[in-house]
């Protein structure tokens, strides 16, 4: 471990009790953005005509109010999970990937052309081949975006937003060809989706009669083990090392290039597995809005899971059902579920513009505490404070 | 294959180059206003979509289409007062609060437009206008001279947004704040505010260039109506090199790619249609890469400015 190492260790004893604060910050502050968003969008139903409390009980009883509804928030929470532990490990070094919807697109494609085209392999091969095909696929997805960033500074959010788009039409050429369904062709259909994934593929079911598979176990060890790299390993240390001072990270040795690329290829991975699990999981095969906007809501989870992998886990679950309580609103009130998209945007809004109190609340502790090693305020201000809405306080409270 | 060089096909692709600048130009040349103070405004696709039906719903319901532009720029200023209030005031990550307001604006667009309108409707919009003797000169002047309102809008732009920003005190101050805002504070320029009016008279512009696509180019509106093109404007800007000329020239490139794109398809040419609606796609991340030379960006691009800290 590099010698700025020991820095973090030593600066950060006085925070290791059980800090309130942080559990403020972490905590309260993206929820109250979740309840203004939800009442803000409350006004603007009531200015549709439609009564909030009506529309709101819908959801609510939709995604809780059945097993159904439940096992179907945890379907969803299972994607939102996977993409949000990329997000979360790219944002951690201060890259902001907005190409999850692409990366899960390419996973999806591996996840579904593995198994159809070994139509009598073994389902635990055709399974773990379809992961690791689904998460190399999504990886290399990151690694484009990630590479171009690291040797020609090109802006990761745009290129990902356009690799989106390339694979989005790189999808629907594929199913309006090659991977068409050819009973569909038979039949005169021409629907665009491909033929179904042998059975033995299929990831098994947790309950019976319900959607529920066991994508969603492996999402949460996932959580785990992304928490462990990300705290207890070297190259975790360093990814968070870039992205809260390249500056520093660069005098200790670290290069900066190579923990960007690496964070946004993992975070492609990641998503990629989302795009699998997905397929193997609930599809059964590749179509038309496999992605259901995942790659954009697991981005509002990862921000409000405070860019932590445990805290994800609620988050996902959160956001999971407010998907699942949206179909049920859109059918009870007739309000369309893209309300949820408006909400989501402006939990964004909210939760971003609150990272303010959380860096004010991080910088006067620091101040108040102990006298700082110099990186120690600069942690709070400038480039760092990019790293996301609890950075500061993260930076304050590392060791725990 | 023989239909691609008849002069009437150049004619075409031509006259479709021009018209689909116009939102390009729109977008990005108030997006070059936002980034000259500092700012990074990436909402632009949203403020696109929902000042776009905004134009469109107010078009098809009173009958007066410049009422239909008019509420466009006013969804325009007030999605840049929220991206200035989060982004200056609060100081948020501006690529995390762009995103945030692109989602905003991409959702509450659908809502609206399934809750209010229900279905695709065309409504006649902006006819094209022949400026008298210059639309006679053979070939060029059709192509030029025989446009809509907001296409020659859009093309004046141009020169007026250089002599804003090169010639003017209040360009000096929008890019002081944008290269240097300690300095310029210690000046005694707002900061904040120039930061605001440069945000706001973005998304304004933004907000016409929705309102180009939904009353004057396409006539219609729909779910996801712009299809990214407030991203590519965002990239256009880079490209450009933060100056009006470079972002005519990018608009115009990117422009021409669609145009022979949709031609490519009227005609026929054995390419997949997704294929071919990729290009612009790969172009902008060919033109990202190529526009790597940064000397012209502005220093304080994407930091929020904090009196405390200088």
């Amino acid at each position: 471990m590099p010698a700025s190492g020991s820095d973090l260790v030593k600066g950060d004893k006085p925070a290791s009790t059980f800090d309130w604060a942080k559990v403020l910050l972490n905590g309260a502050l993206p929820l109250a953005g979740v309840v203004i968003a939800l009442a803000i969008a409350g006004i603007f139903l009531a200015l549709l005509k439609t009564d909030p409390m009506t529309a709101y009980a819908a959801m609510v009883n939709g995604a809780l109010g059945s097993t159904f509804g439940l096992t179907m928030t945890l379907v969803k929470a299972t994607p939102l999970l996977l993409v949000g532990l990329g997000i979360c490990i790219a944002f951690r070094a201060n890259v902001i990937n907005i190409g999850a919807e692409g990366q899960i697109i390419m996973g999806a494609l591996a996840g579904a052309v593995v198994p159809i085209s070994m139509p009598n392999a073994p389902g635990w091969f055709l399974i773990t081949a379809a992961c690791v095909a689904g998460f190399a696929s999504g990886a290399l997805w990151g690694f484009i975006p990630g590479i171009l960033k690291a040797k020609m500074r090109v802006n990761e959010i745009l290129s990902t937003i356009m690799m989106n788009a390339i694979a989005l039409q790189f999808m629907n050429f594929l199913l309006q060809g090659p991977l068409m369904d050819p009973e569909n062709i038979k039949r005169g259909t021409f629907l665009a989706q491909s033929a179904r994934i042998p059975q033995q593929a299929w990831l098994p079911r947790l309950v019976p009669q319900t959607l529920l598979h066991a994508g969603l176990i492996l999402a949460i060890l996932l959580a785990i083990v992304v928490y462990i790299f990300l705290w207890r390993t070297t190259i975790g240390y360093e990814i968070r090392a870039v992205g809260l001072s390249p500056d520093a990270s660069r005098y200790s040795g670290i290069s900066v290039p190579f923990n960007v690329a690496l964070s946004l290829t993992l975070a492609g991975g990641f998503a990629g597995l989302a795009g699998v699990v997905e397929v193997i999981g609930v599809q059964h095969r590749l179509m038309d809005g496999l992605t259901s906007g995942y790659g954009f809501t697991g981005i509002v989870a990862a921000l409000l899971g405070g860019l932590h992998p445990l805290g994800l886990i609620p988050a996902s679950i959160f956001f999971g059902g407010l998907l699942v309580g949206a179909d049920k609103m859109q059918r009870a009130v007739q309000i369309p579920s893209a309300l949820v998209t408006a909400i989501l945007g402006m939990i964004v809004l909210l939760v971003s513009g609150a990272g303010i109190w959380a860096r004010r609340w991080s910088a006067k502790r620091l101040a108040g505490g102990r006298r700082t090693a110099g990186g120690g305020r600069s942690a709070g201000s400038g480039r760092s404070a990019g790293s996301g809405p609890t950075a500061g306080g993260e930076r304050a409270t590392e060791a725990h | 294959m023989k239909g691609m060089l008849s002069l009437n096909v150049l004619t075409g692709i031509l006259n479709s180059m021009i018209a689909l600048a116009t939102p390009f130009l729109y977008a990005a040349i108030g997006e070059t206003f936002a980034q000259s103070a500092g700012v990074v405004n990436l909402g632009v696709d949203g403020i696109m979509l929902l000042a776009g039906f905004a134009a469109f719903f107010v078009a098809l319901t009173t009958g007066n289409l410049w009422l239909g532009l008019l509420a466009a720029i006013g969804v325009g200023i007030l999605m840049g007062l929220v991206m200035s209030l989060v982004s200056v005031t609060l100081k948020a990550e501006q690529g995390v609060s762009g995103i945030g307001l692109y989602m905003f604006g991409l959702g509450m667009s659908s809502l609206l437009f399934k809750v209010l309108i229900g279905t695709v409707k065309t409504i006649e919009g902006f006819k094209p206008v022949s400026i008298p003797f210059l639309s006679q000169i053979p070939y060029l002047g059709p192509i030029l001279f025989h446009n809509s309102v907001l296409v020659y809008g859009a093309f004046l732009l141009v020169p007026l947004s250089w002599v804003i920003l090169e010639k003017t005190s209040l360009g000096l101050k929008i890019k002081a704040v944008g290269q240097n805002p300690a300095a310029a504070d210690s000046l005694g320029i707002s900061v904040v505010g120039i930061r605001y009016f440069a945000v706001c008279l973005g998304s304004a512009l933004a907000g016409v260039a929705g309102a180009s696509l939904s009353i004057s180019l396409l006539n219609l509106f729909q779910d996801n109506l712009t299809s990214g093109q407030g991203f590519i404007a965002v990239a256009l800007v880079y490209f450009g090199g933060w100056s009006p000329l470079g972002v005519l020239a990018g608009s115009l490139l990117f422009s021409a790619v669609n145009s022979i794109q949709l031609w490519m398809q009227v005609l026929g040419v054995n390419l997949p249609a997704s294929v071919a609606v990729m290009l612009p796609y790969i172009l902008t991340i060919l033109a990202l890469m190529l526009s790597s030379n940064r000397a012209r960006q502005p220093a304080a691009l994407n930091k929020p400015f904090d009196r405390s800290e200088n």
